[in-house]
């Protein structure tokens, strides 16, 4: 597989394409904004969202799958949620663009802001709501579709009609994921005939390119071989700044190379919680908590 | 059979069950080879251009069989019309607009394979009822190719409804999270995956048209003219088949024929529904 170079910031995000400005819903919170921002930051895309979860707990059906998680993920910042395997990372991750709502029996009580606004309040519009935070999941999911079609047909949905504006739309994402010399002479084959790394790419491409505030990533190298996980890697650490970027990851190297943010789930009594949060050197060198120490340590070795 | 080469012990009871299941399959090809060979040789010698385009004559001793064949692809043409929409909006209400388990797609489910194993003769006496009398269609194209529609509604959804339930959720959970609507999803993603059901149902579908006699007896009739619009009767090939082999003497050598061409046709229209949806299935996709 070819060795991609890191994108440059011309070929990144426009300005006028920020991310709250199209939809009046999305306009920037009258309320100032909250105390643990850090301070703005100078080369930050001018749409990038402040997320914040409040005391969310998820049920799915009677068993309580995580308690009372708070949780802020500051604007145009990677933030790595870590934790053992069945601690309700993935859970969690789905409450915040509300993919939890098409698990049958999955009730969440809680809440999640975008900028401010709640994305549980009543007659929220959830495919609005999904184009603005954008999922990449575990396993890459490109539709069975041509290459093209894959990145067009959810465009297409959301009301770009113009042939010549999508294809423009296609290189653009194609290239900024590193796609586009890989694939430019063969965008009308199937999108199944690329490699796991490459539908990966594809994959952040087309969500990429519905122009989101936050992307969500479900641990999105752990399906890949090591090759293509470092390709993949790289990229996700390249759209910092640019998206609010929320990772589940098994891999606590990897938190430590692309994360600013980290916050640990743990299971307590059957149930996840969020056990530790903060600032990746924080967490790491400075956490008190000895359940994390040890795992923390247990993950370096 | 797997690609596998699976390591065989030489002992008797290996041999045993290795003859056993060839013997089977020998059997089942046999039985086939022979029908077809006895069709064709007995069907062969009357087959001719004229036998196409030619009006049947003394009841089929003599002259051709193009109105019948007219009827029968107008029969055929009504099933279809009716059915592929219907099943396929069915289906796709089973399979992905109600909860999976449910009381109401179960229910419409197990309705369905019951109305599956109906015998075709009850079809023709509902169709008969309903189609002929209650609509006034009277003995006619139309009420026979409605009453097919109906026979083979079951086999076509639960083809259908199987495929889309084949297709993986992740389609569907990367549809949703792109902010597209179930019912962009369900056209633009998810129906591609299920053209080979579709096939599936239509060849079993089609094949269950062209074989029936009994149901379309009692709604299109069995008048052997050329029809002239959709609510004229009209005779089957198989109708015709059966006609000549036991109500008219001397028929047999056209029965045979007519039955070479019903097999035949059955072959080049499953051959081009194949043929059609994988050419649909790539410009759906977008892939050339």
């Amino acid at each position: 597989m070819k060795k991609e170079r890191p994108v440059t910031s011309e070929e990144k995000k426009e300005p006028e394409a920020a991310c709250c400005s199209p939809e009046p819903s999305c306009a920037p919170s009258p309320e100032p904004v909250a105390e643990d921002c850090c301070l703005p930051d100078p080369g930050l895309a001018p749409g990038c969202c402040r997320m914040t979860a409040e005391g969310v707990s998820v049920h799915y059906g009677r068993k309580k799958v995580i308690e009372d998680v708070s949780l802020a993920m500051a604007p145009g910042r990677i933030t790595a949620i870590i934790g053992p395997s069945g601690c309700g990372k993935s859970t969690f991750l789905s409450t915040l663009n509300r993919m939890s709502d098409l698990v049958p029996g999955c009730a969440v009580t809680g809440d999640v802001r975008l900028e401010g606004e709640s994305i549980f309040a009543p007659g929220t519009d959830l495919i609005a709501l999904r184009r603005r935070i954008g999922m990449i999941f575990q396993k890459p999911n490109p539709f069975p579709l041509s290459i093209r079609r894959n990145i067009h047909l959810p465009l297409r949905e959301a009301g770009t009609r113009d042939r010549e504006t999508l294809d423009g739309i296609t290189e653009r994402v194609l290239r900024s994921v590193g796609l586009w010399d890989e694939v430019s002479d063969r965008l009308d084959s199937s999108a199944h005939a690329l490699s796991g790394g490459q539908q990966q790419r594809l994959c952040i491409a087309r969500a990429v390119a519905l122009d989101p505030d936050v992307l969500l990533f479900d641990e999105p190298c752990s399906a890949l071989d090591p090759i293509s996980s470092a390709v993949v890697e790289e990229l996700i650490a390249s759209l910092r700044r640019q998206y609010t970027v929320v990772i589940v990851t098994h891999n606590m190297a990897q938190a430590r190379r692309i994360a600013e943010s980290v916050a640990v789930f743990w299971v307590q009594g059957g149930t996840g919680r969020l056990i530790e949060q903060g600032d990746l050197e924080e967490v790491f060198e400075g956490t008190t908590n000895p359940i994390v120490q040890d795992y923390i340590r247990g993950g370096r070795g | 059979m797997s690609g596998l080469s699976l390591p065989t012990s030489s002992g008797t009871e290996e041999r045993l069950v290795t003859t056993s299941i060839w013997t089977i399959a020998l059997l089942v090809c046999g039985v086939f080879l022979w029908i077809v060979s006895d069709v064709v040789l007995n069907g062969l010698a009357g087959l001719s251009i004229s036998y196409l385009v030619e009006a049947p004559a003394q009841g089929g001793r003599a002259g051709g069989i193009l109105p019948i064949l007219v009827s029968t692809l107008s029969i055929l043409a009504v099933a279809l019309i009716a059915a592929i929409p219907l099943g396929l909006g069915t289906a796709i209400l089973l399979a992905e607009f109600t909860r999976r388990g449910g009381t109401f797609p179960t229910v419409v489910a197990r309705s369905l394979d019951v109305l599956a194993a109906v015998p075709s003769i009850v079809f023709g006496l509902f169709g008969n009822a309903f189609f002929c009398v209650w609509l006034g269609l009277g003995y006619s194209i139309l009420a026979g190719g409605l009453t097919l529609a109906c026979m083979v509604l079951p086999i076509l959804i639960r083809s259908l409804e199987a495929a889309f339930r084949a297709i993986p959720d992740e389609y569907r959970l990367a549809a949703a999270a792109l902010g597209m609507s179930r019912t962009r999803t369900t056209l633009s993603v998810l129906l591609p995956q299920a053209a080979p059901g579709l096939v599936v149902g239509l060849v079993l579908g089609v094949g269950r048209v062209l074989a029936e006699t009994a149901a379309l007896l009692f709604t299109s009739g069995y008048v052997d003219r050329m029809p002239e619009s959709w609510l004229d009767s009209g005779r089957s090939l198989s109708i015709h088949i059966f006609d000549l082999a036991m109500n008219v003497p001397g028929g047999e050598p056209n029965a045979y024929t007519s039955a070479l061409v019903l097999i035949v046709m059955l072959l080049l229209i499953n051959g081009a529904a194949a043929w059609g949806a994988d050419r649909w299935v790539r410009r759906a996709t977008g892939t050339s």
